[in-house]
This record gives C-alpha cells, structure tokens and sequence, in this order.
C-alpha cells in the first residue's frame, strides 16, 4: 500500500526521467573521446591486421615457398597461388594473388606461414579507384613487404615473446 | 473592396470544394476537398468577425474529426465497382431527395433573408470587442439549461459509444500497459546469494 | 535597433516605391500592405535560420552528451569555426539533390504534404508576442489560433503518409494521426488551464498577468499543466520520446521513408521549426514570456534594466529548445500503447483535476498570482 502511493508519488513527479537527466547532464560537461581522424590517429597494435604484404630473407631470396597452407586455410578463398620449380630446383610461386575485395583479414594465412612469409602489415588507408586495384598480385605484395620490412620485422621481434 | 475580393473568393472555394466532395471518386480526395470546405467556411466566419467560431471550427472539424475520419477512410480498401453499382436504380429516388431537401432549406432560409430589403450589415467593432466573451456570457447566462441539456446528451453518447465498443472477452490476451508500467525491477528480479560448491573448485582438472 | 531598421526601410524605401508606383487613392492600404510584409519577413527569416542552426546545435549537443564533439569541419573561408558551416553546406545539399516522386503514388499530394506541414507552423508566429509592443497581429484569440493551427500540423504528415504508397510511410502516418489527436486534447486542457488563469486567448495579456517576479509567473500555480503542456508538446512535434511517427529502427523513416532532397528539408525544417513554436509558446504562457527573471530582485533589478525584454523571451525560448535536445539524448522511445496509455489515461484526468483547481485558486482570488 505504501509503496503503491510512494510509486504513484515518485511517477507524478517524474523522479525517474529526472534521475535519467542528471545523468546525461553529466556527460555533456564531460572529456569527449572523439579522434580527429586524418590528424589525429588511436595507437595501434603490433598485433594489427591491415594490407598483406610478402616478406624476403635478408639475403633478399623471397621467403614463399609455395606450401599452399595459406591457400587452404583462408576461410574467405582469397588467396590463389600456383607453383613451379625454379631453375635452381627450388620450389618458388609463380602466381600469389590476394583478393581483397574477398579478403577479412582474420589473419589465418599469417598464423599458417611455416616461413612467416606472408604478412599483414599495419597498412589501413589504402583504397582502389577499379576493382582491379584491390587484386594484389605477387609483385605488388612483394613491393609492399619492402617498403615495411623494418616495421614488420620490429612488430615480429615484439610479438616472439608471446609465440 | 479587399474584403469582397476575399469573400468571394473563399466562397468560391467553398462551393467548388464542397461539390468536388461528392464528384470526386477517391474517397480520401473527398476527405480532404472537406477538409479545404471547412477552412473556406472557418475563412468566411472570419470576415463576418466570428472569430472564436471560425477558429473553433478549425480546431474541432479540421485539426481533430477530419484527422479521425481520414483515419479510418485511409484504411478501408473500398471497391470502387460495387460502390457505383445500382447508381441508376437508386437515381430517381436520390434526385426526388435531393430537390426535396433542397426545397426545404429554400423555404427555410429565404422567407427571412434572401426575401429582405435590408441585409444584415457587419458593424465594424473595435479590436478590443472579444467574441469569445459574448458567446460565453450568452451560453452561460441566457442558454444555460439548453447548454446544459446538450453537454448531458454528449455525455450519455460517449458512455453509450464506449461501453458498446468496450466487449470484454474471456480469450482477450491483450497485454495491460498500465501492469507494466508499474513493474519495478524488485518485483521481477531477485539477486540469490549462493555459496560456491567448494568440491568443483578444489577438483584438479 | 530592430525599429530603427524598420522605420528607416518604410520611411525610405517603401514610401517612395507606393507615392510613386501607386495612385493616391490605393498609396495607404498598400504601405501596410509592404510593411507586414517587412515584418512577417523580419520574424521569418530569423525563424527559418534559427531552424538551420538549431539542427546543428541538435547535432552538437547529443553528440557532447554521448562523448563525442559533433560537427566541427565545415566552416567559412577555410576556418572550420567549430562546424558553424554545417547548416548551410547541408541545405546546399538537400537544395540540389533530385525529388524523387514514387511510381503510384499521388504526385500532387505527395508534393502538398511537406508544404502542408511547414506552413501551420510558420503562420503561428503571427500572434506570437516579442515584446509588449512588437506583436505582428495583436488578436484576442491568439491562443485559440495557436492551438487550432499547431493541430493542423497533423495533415502534412497524414498525406505524405498515404501519397507516398508505401507501407512505411503509411504506417508512420496512422501512428502520426493517433497520437496527435490524444495528445492534442491535453494540450488543449493544459492551454484551458492558462485561459483561466490569465482570462484572457490574448497572448500578451497572458503574459502582462504574469507580472511581479519569477513566483508571479504561471508555473507554480500551473505546475502539472506546465509539465503536461510541455511533454504534449514534445508528442505533437514527434520528437524522441514520442517519435514513433518516425521510429528509425521500427518502420525506416515512417512518413518521410520516400521523400528526398527539399522535400525532405521542408519536412525537417517543419519538425524543428514546431519544435521552436511550442518552447516559445511555453516560455510565454508559463515562464513570463519576455517579463525579466530579476523583477522584483532589489539590486538585480536595476542591474539588469538595460537587457531589452526581448532578449529575456529568447533566453527562455533557447531553454526549453535545449531541452528538447536533451530529452531525446536521454529517454529511449515509448512503445505506443504506453504513449497512448499516457495520453488518455494519464495526462488528460490530470488536466481536467487540475482545471477545477486553478478555478478555486481564481475565484477565491489567492494571491500572489490571482489578486
């Protein structure tokens, strides 16, 4: 009975609604959180899965070794490689396409590289004007392994520890 | 002058909108064709310095009765076919009606007004005469009961109207906002303090 | 300064434009003629920017109370100036993009809805008092005006609604239709209530019965109808808690779903522009309209007598306009046959209680408010 009329009481006076005023009153005046993106960046992990990219040994022989296992694990069939033997007799890839347009960057061809070959970089702004822009090819991946070899290298060091 | 212009032209309107609401074939056209005879009218009853009516009549009519009928018109899907049929059959006795009806309100109306030299001519009255509180003194003092009598059979329509809509049915599952409303969270949760079976955790896995 | 600007404009452009163009005879009506015009174009144009900004100031405000900073890009010549461009790029935008009529829907009506919807609310300004003297059309039933004219916002919605052939549409519009009707009837009674109080549908009268001090005011003795007139307020303009007409996540966009670019914004310019009307209206016939809080304050009161009267009508007005942003940042929406419940159960037994009292409080003449 008491609590019927102290009910009754407090929804006459919309004490509820105001109790849910304060509250957004308070975040008003709060710090905002807001990222000012181009200028401005949120730290990234060494962990980030951005565009792939296929990484040499030092010696600048390309680590790839055509075992297909990044071909077979990828859930989204991205990735297309064909193989032949080089003229040394090594086993070397001919044809390593990463669709991106498929791709979604769950990095299991990371996780499944017995020569950590295959990588994602921490490479996020990127766009394609055709479609045949986002089909990177062998020699674009390999181009792009370059350009970052010294961030990945660094970001693979930093990650040992946890493997 | 302007004011002629204006009386005739909202006369006009009224009177092609008011036709156009039994010409037009759509029913929502018809709908809103009244809608514009009631803003006509409400305009006319402005320029005879009715204002507290010609605003009412916007309020009342238009902004709520209309809105309703709109409603309801919206939602049924009337066949258009079966409502003209028998349109030839039920001529005669739709034409005899009409004249009929419209002999009446001749009769009425023009043995007082049309047939009278004098026309009742508007007194321009000041801006501070309100007509709100004459019609209000008159309803209050001189029409009281008949006020009355009317606002009690208003009454009863809305009690009759609500209890004849209102069949309660034993299979209605329809849900109570008003319970809901209500609940608070103690009477639907209840926070149980357990103590944790210390074998499962002292269990090597 | 605003009568300055008018009197020079009448004196030296509209007198010479009539004595010249005109015969005598025709020369005094038409220089009122102009002059309204002057002045209907001197309370709509502030209005209609008022409304551009004010979707920005929505903008803003929500998105401060949900952490972020809201618009802050678009500015003028180079200068990002916090975003204060934001309006005006996005009618630029909505003014160049194409209409689009359905195929089967009703083109006229489909292009009579939003003008249908915008024009009650503009044409409500006519009686609305600025100041003790600046009033376009000083009328006695200015609040019956009001009240019937904000009841016709309803159509445009009703229309676009069942113009545009569509189940969304149509759907949001028979909800639309439902609520303003309950809500009106609260409304109405709260609107009765001030009636009573003040004895005059004059709404400077209204205000000019308010005078004394911020407890002469008709919110204390009007408190219930006060909040009541506001919340119907707030379901009359569809807005968030009440925005089931619309209800993004339940039927799109409800009535608008098939309209773009200008017809769209004069849909939305509608929404904010009733959202003005109704705090202003609030402000006037519960706060004192443009009466100083100060009065009757000993030193305040001289402290402020510089601040002209007007200044303290639109502080009020941004107020309640602020709140109407920050309801919608705080309450999540009603389900409709709670809204329904609140119209008809809820607020209309309130209004006509609290009619009866407010009717003691006048006849026995309880001051301060009623002496």
């Amino acid at each position: 009975m008491i609590d019927n009329i102290k009910n009754y009481v407090t929804s006459l006076f919309l004490w509820e609604l105001l109790k849910g005023l304060r509250l957004t009153g308070k975040y008003l005046f709060k710090r905002k959180i807001t990222v000012q993106y181009p200028e401005e960046k949120t730290p990234q992990s060494h962990r980030f899965r951005g565009l792939h990219a296929l990484r040499r040994y030092p010696n600048g022989e390309e680590r790839c070794i055509a075992c297909k296992l990044c071909e077979a694990v990828c859930p989204a069939v991205a990735i297309t490689i064909e193989s032949e033997a080089r003229a040394d007799g090594s086993r070397r890839t001919t044809k390593y396409d990463i669709d991106l347009t498929k791709c979604i960057f769950c990095g299991f061809c990371e996780e499944s590289c017995p020569v950590d070959s295959i990588v994602e970089t921490r490479i996020f702004e990127y766009h394609g004007e055709k479609r045949g822009d986002l089909l990177m090819t062998k020699q674009r991946l390999l181009e792009i392994g370059d350009l970052v070899e010294k961030q990945l290298a660094e970001d693979r060091t930093k990650d040992a520890l946890y493997r | 002058m302007i004011e002629q212009i204006v009386f005739y032209f909202f006369g006009g309107v009224l009177l092609l909108s008011a036709s156009m609401v039994v010409i037009m074939r759509n029913p929502i056209h018809s709908a809103l064709l009244l809608v514009l005879s009631f803003f006509a009218s409400a305009a006319i009853w402005l320029l005879l310095q009715a204002e507290f009516l010609a605003i009412t009549l916007v309020l009342v009519y238009v902004g709520a009765v209309m809105v309703l009928f709109l409603f309801v018109v919206m939602m049924l899907d009337i066949n258009l076919v079966t409502v003209r049929e028998g349109f030839t059959r039920f001529l005669p006795v739709g034409i005899t009606v009409a004249v009929l009806m419209v002999a009446a309100m001749g009769l009425v109306v023009s043995s007082d007004y049309f047939m009278s030299d004098t026309y009742m001519v508007i007194k321009s009255i000041g801006p501070d005469y309100s007509n709100t509180k004459e019609l209000g003194l008159i309803l209050y003092t001189q029409y009281l009961y008949q006020f009355e009598i009317a606002g009690a059979i208003l009454l009863v329509a809305i009690i009759a109207a609500i209890s004849l809509s209102m069949s309660k049915s034993k299979v209605n599952k329809s849900i109570s906002s008003e319970e809901q409303v209500i609940v608070k969270k103690t009477d639907r949760l209840r926070v149980i303090e357990m103590k944790a079976e210390s074998n499962i955790q002292s269990k090597k896995i | 300064m605003l009568e300055i600007v008018y009197q020079f404009i009448s004196q030296n452009v509209l007198l010479p434009i009539t004595t010249i163009l005109l015969p005598v005879d025709y020369q005094a009506q038409a220089l009122t003629v102009l002059q309204t015009v002057i002045k209907i174009f001197s309370i709509l144009v502030p209005v209609l920017i008022t409304v551009a900004y004010f979707t920005y100031a929505e903008r803003k405000v929500i998105g401060f109370i949900q952490g972020r900073i809201g618009p802050n890009r678009v500015g003028f010549f180079g200068f990002s100036l916090w975003g204060l461009g934001q309006p005006i790029a996005d009618a630029v935008k909505l003014l160049v993009k194409e209409i689009i009529v359905p195929t089967g829907s009703n083109r006229s009506l489909f292009i009579m809805a939003p003008i249908l919807s915008l024009a009650p609310s503009l044409a409500a300004w006519a009686v609305i008092p600025f100041d003790d003297t600046k009033v376009l059309a000083n009328i006695n039933a200015g609040l019956l005006y009001v009240l019937a004219l904000t009841s016709l916002a309803v159509y445009g919605v009703i229309i676009a609604g069942w113009a545009s052939n569509s189940k969304y549409a149509f759907l949001g519009a028979m909800r639309s239709a439902a609520q303003i009707v309950a809500y009106e009837i609260a409304m109405g009674f709260a609107l009765v209530g001030v009636l009573v109080a003040a004895g005059s549908l004059n709404l400077g009268d209204i205000v000019n019965s308010q005078v004394g001090s911020v407890f002469h005011w008709f919110w204390i003795p009007l408190f219930p109808l006060f909040i009541i007139y506001f919340i119907s307020g707030l379901a009359e303009t569809n807005r968030a808690p009440f925005d089931v007409a619309e209800g993004e996540s339940e039927i799109v966009a409800g009535f608008h779903v098939e309209y773009g670019g200008m017809a769209f914004s004069v849909f939305f310019m509608a929404e904010y522009a009733n959202m003005i009307l109704i705090s202003v209206l609030s402000a006037i016939m519960f706060c004192g309209g443009w009466l100083s809080p100060f009065q009757g304050v000993p030193i305040f009161e001289e402290l402020f007598n510089w601040v002209p009267p007007m200044f303290w009508l639109l502080a009020k007005t941004s107020f309640f306009m602020f709140l109407f942003l920050w309801f919608r940042a705080t309450f999540p929406r009603y389900r409709y046959d709670q809204i329904m419940r609140l119209g008809w159960k809820v607020f209309i037994p309130i209004t006509i209680v609290w009619l009866v009292v407010v009717s003691a409080l006048v006849v026995t003449n309880t001051s301060p408010w009623f002496n």
